[in-house]
């Protein structure tokens, strides 16, 4: 009773201390910059063994990591649909296979030259060879990239990680057949191990979807919920008593519910732990990081580090240049991919466990993916400083699209949400505008659509001569940059007086900046949808259809004519804004004024006999 | 006409057309009447349907065509119909459909004309201000019917419609609703001839249709030609 006491208060300080360490550190590192995952991390190291020791039984925090690799695992088998992972069939099992092969052989080939023992480099080769699936989606879904071609391949490689691994985690046994000690049982161990997944695989394809029915039958949410936690629960346990990674088994349980038709209620009922599991998962990586390792062999570390992911970025590079990714991306795509994984920690486990690798050599390989994935949140940060810019400007320099000279009567510069719009437009009414955007990603996803967009900035004149400018007759100004706008605007009316200019105005300072140069066709970019929305507002109140739309539209021609109006004075920030105040109360007393006068026209019967009698709408 | 916004079985098309129906008397009442009189009634208010002007064709005509009975229900404005109601016989009653060659969709049918007026009954006289009997305002209307063989029924005017009161608001609803649950048993139709049959020919209209995509493009090349400083709301739709 006595320990239970004791056992209860240490429950409850474990995650008093996680929890504090990542609220304070997550958002610290956010707003230096450097992304969620390296606060974890560095929350992990800091309440880690190494750090403040708030963390300090190794054995704890062995089972703690553990549990958050279960269950991060369990969460991305959930999202590893059978039917997702057919559509992407080809990236997955072609690129993923180059990837992982590639990098696997490329690497066990540099350790044997250099004297490593054949089984150790090829558990070293395969673990290394797999990246961090959580690091990669992590960042994707951070930054939102996850629908970029960049992002698509990261998710293609991953995936076939996954699967890979699988098939790896379960003939690492047979490897220990070839040392004297385990004769015999390797083949019995990998038969189990073999026949446990045969045994999950078509027990939870026959058995599980009755059974959750039949739960969900209960109307009892968090009992779901519980189920399909005892599922992980039970197969993880499954696999460790045949001496499998109980990481795996939470891994084949989220494919199988994966499955069913109560996914996606069970992703909702999840998804607010996820980003939690994720962080303590990166938490428990911090912690993992055995500094002893490291200082005991510190140059041996850093060579392996550094020699690893090298030789994955040279694949990764090399497989970048043969897929179609834009050239901006290709760094993202590559750093993404660079570091050792989750699944490197388990194949590594697995393997001492089986007595392929000795137990030294586990945690030294450990401790070195533990340090790339550290590494790779700060090379990310580096790349975004450094070498993004310079590729998207080296392409900025040489743009190879633009080249043939085009003679389209209009051009529209900037391919973003306004642009698109005008130019599908003109499209359905059969002009086939030239389309100039210097967003790489965007020109790449048109495209495939078919369009004719071509790889350029508008604000340079060579640029627009070759875009056809000197035969077009209409300019639409469509670009994000309200410098790069005006820029546009002043080349244009300079070098190419024959073409009207259609501009989007960002806003009214915007408009004013387009009006002084002389430009006439001025649109606001949200004015007229915010007017359409003010309708819809006033028709939902009841009022007429009709009456909302003369409403808007007056409402309308006031504004532009009170902007105007105020255009003298926009340079002056105080006269402009008594100006607004001055327009905005002329508007609300001419409309306060309409309503007094209609509600006059309800109560004064017989008005009619006295006026215009059939001009008069009230019958 | 497998509209499922139809009422199934309705063969009376009721066409309400006012611009300002939150400011309306008489048709507002009229118009919730022929709602309520049948099951048989689909009404449409055009200018709650289609308050940027841009009918649909195709949609409206599928209704007349079902329809046996078309009603346009509308307050007289200017001796005539509110713009949208004339938008809406422009295209919606085009040739080659409604009139002219092959334009026959409409013969046969019944078309109703139920207006409220401003204006009281003595006010149109020779003597008054609208110096015309009402009746004499109704040509460009049995006219229109006439073209499309449609026949021309006794229109069912409310006059003085600012004037009027409650209980005579009501009587008169009550007269419409009780009009369009009896139709086509109505003593007058018996009486009446048949439809004037007015065949437009072919040569009546150039061979070829004008193009009307080509319109606007002429005018687009036309400002082009001539950049010259406008006012901002130039650029946009009218106010």
């Amino acid at each position: 009773m006595e320990t239970s006491a004791i056992e209860h208060g240490a429950w409850l300080t474990g995650p008093l201390i996680y929890l504090a360490a990542a609220v304070l550190a997550v958002p610290l590192a956010k707003f230096m910059g450097l992304g969620s995952i390296i606060g974890y991390l560095a929350a992990g190291i800091l309440i880690g063994p190494w750090g403040l020791k708030l963390v300090t039984n190794p054995q704890e925090m062995l089972s703690f990591s553990e549990f958050g690799v279960v269950l991060m695992l369990f969460l991305v088998g959930l999202e590893l649909e059978p039917r997702r992972l057919w559509s992407l069939r080809k990236p997955i099992f072609g690129w993923g296979s180059v990837q992982l092969f590639g990098s696997a052989a490329l690497m066990m080939a540099v350790a044997v030259l250099a004297g490593v023992d054949w089984r150790l480099a090829l558990v070293a080769a395969l673990g290394l060879a797999l990246s961090s699936t959580a690091i990669g989606l992590g960042v994707l879904a951070e930054r939102n990239l996850m629908g970029t071609t960049s992002g698509q391949s990261v998710l293609s490689v991953s995936l076939l990680q996954d699967v890979a691994a699988i098939p790896v985690l379960a003939l690492l046994p047979l490897l220990a057949v070839s040392q004297v000690q385990a004769s015999g049982g390797g083949w019995l161990d990998a038969a189990k191990a073999l026949g446990v997944i045969a045994v999950i695989v078509l027990g939870g394809r026959l058995l599980l979807r009755p059974a959750l029915r039949w739960i969900a039958r209960s109307d009892t949410p968090e009992i779901f919920t519980a189920a399909s936690l005892l599922l992980v629960v039970a197969t993880a346990a499954l696999m460790q008593s045949v001496g499998l990674s109980m990481a795996l088994g939470a891994f084949l349980a989220g494919v199988l519910l994966a499955e069913s038709e109560y996914r996606r209620e069970l992703e909702t009922d999840i998804e607010p732990f996820k980003g939690l599991l994720l962080g303590l998962f990166f938490i428990a990586v911090g912690m993992s990081i055995d500094f002893a390792v490291v200082l005991q062999q510190p140059l041996l570390i850093a060579g392996v580090v550094i020699g690893f992911l090298l030789l994955k970025l040279a694949v990764l590079w090399a497989m970048g240049l043969a897929m179609p990714i834009p050239k901006p991306e290709r760094p993202l795509f590559m750093i993404l991919l660079a570091q050792g994984g989750e699944f490197g920690f388990v194949v590594f486990q697995t393997a001492a466990q089986a007595g392929v690798i000795s137990a030294p050599a586990s945690s030294f390989l450990v401790a070195a993916v533990a340090i790339s994935m550290l590494l790779t949140p700060l090379l990310l940060v580096a790349a975004d400083r450094w070498l993004i810019p310079l590729l998207a400007g080296q392409n900025r320099s040489t743009p190879p699209e633009i080249s043939e000279p085009q003679s389209q009567p209009v051009i529209v510069a900037g391919s973003g949400r306004y642009g698109q719009i005008v130019a599908r437009m003109l499209y359905a009414n059969g002009i086939q505008p030239t389309l100039l955007d210097h967003d790489a990603e965007a020109i790449d996803g048109f495209r495939r659509f078919g369009w004719r967009v071509f790889y350029g900035d508008a604000t340079r004149l060579d640029l627009l001569r070759i875009a056809g400018a000197g035969k077009a007759k209409v300019l639409v100004l469509a670009v994000d940059d309200i410098e790069q706008s005006i820029e546009v605007a002043k080349l244009v009316i300079q070098h190419f007086p024959q073409l009207t200019l259609v501009a989007r105005a960002r806003n009214v300072r915007h408009y004013y900046a387009l009006r002084d140069l002389g430009v006439t066709l001025i649109e606001r970019e949200t004015f007229d949808s915010a007017l359409m929305s003010a309708r819809s507002v006033l028709e939902a109140l009841g009022w007429q259809p009709h009456q909302a739309r003369t409403l808007a539209m007056r409402f309308r021609r006031h504004n532009t004519a009170q902007i105007d109006a105020m255009a003298p004075h926009w340079k002056d920030e105080d006269k402009l804004i008594a100006a607004a105040k001055q327009g905005r109360q002329q508007l609300e007393e001419l409309f306060a004024q309409e309503r007094g006068e209609a509600a006059q026209r309800q109560v004064t019967a017989g008005w009619a006999r006295e006026g215009r009698a059939e001009g008069d709408i009230r019958s | 006409m497998n509209d499922p916004t139809r009422p199934a079985g309705s063969d009376i098309l009721v066409i309400v057309a006012h611009p300002a129906l939150e400011q309306s008397r008489a048709n507002r009442r009229l118009m919730l009447a022929a709602a309520g009189a049948s099951a048989r009634v689909e009404v449409r208010d055009l200018y709650a349907l289609y308050p940027d002007y841009l009918i649909d064709t195709a949609a409206e005509q599928a209704r007349l065509q079902a329809a046996t009975l078309v009603v346009w229900q509308h307050p007289i404005h200017w001796y005539s119909m509110p713009p949208l109601m004339k938008l809406y016989v422009d295209e919606v009653l085009s040739f080659g459909w409604a009139y002219g060659p092959d334009g026959d969709a409409l013969r046969g049918k019944d078309l109703w004309l139920v207006a409220t007026t401003g204006g009281p009954e003595d006010s149109y006289r020779p003597d008054s201000y609208n110096r015309y009997f009402f009746d004499a305002f109704m040509p460009p209307y049995e006219q229109t019917a006439a073209l499309c063989g449609l026949r021309f029924l006794p229109p069912l005017v409310l006059h003085g419609a600012h004037d009027v009161n409650e209980a005579q608001i009501a009587a008169h609803a009550a007269v419409y609703a009780q009009r369009l649950s009896s139709y086509p048993r109505w003593p007058e139709i018996d009486e009446m001839p048949e439809c004037v049959d007015c065949e437009v020919p072919a040569s009546a209209r150039p061979a070829e249709a004008p193009d009307t995509t080509d319109r606007p493009q002429r005018l687009e090349r036309q400002a082009l030609q001539e950049p010259t400083w406008k006012p901002v709301q130039s650029n946009t739709a009218p106010g």
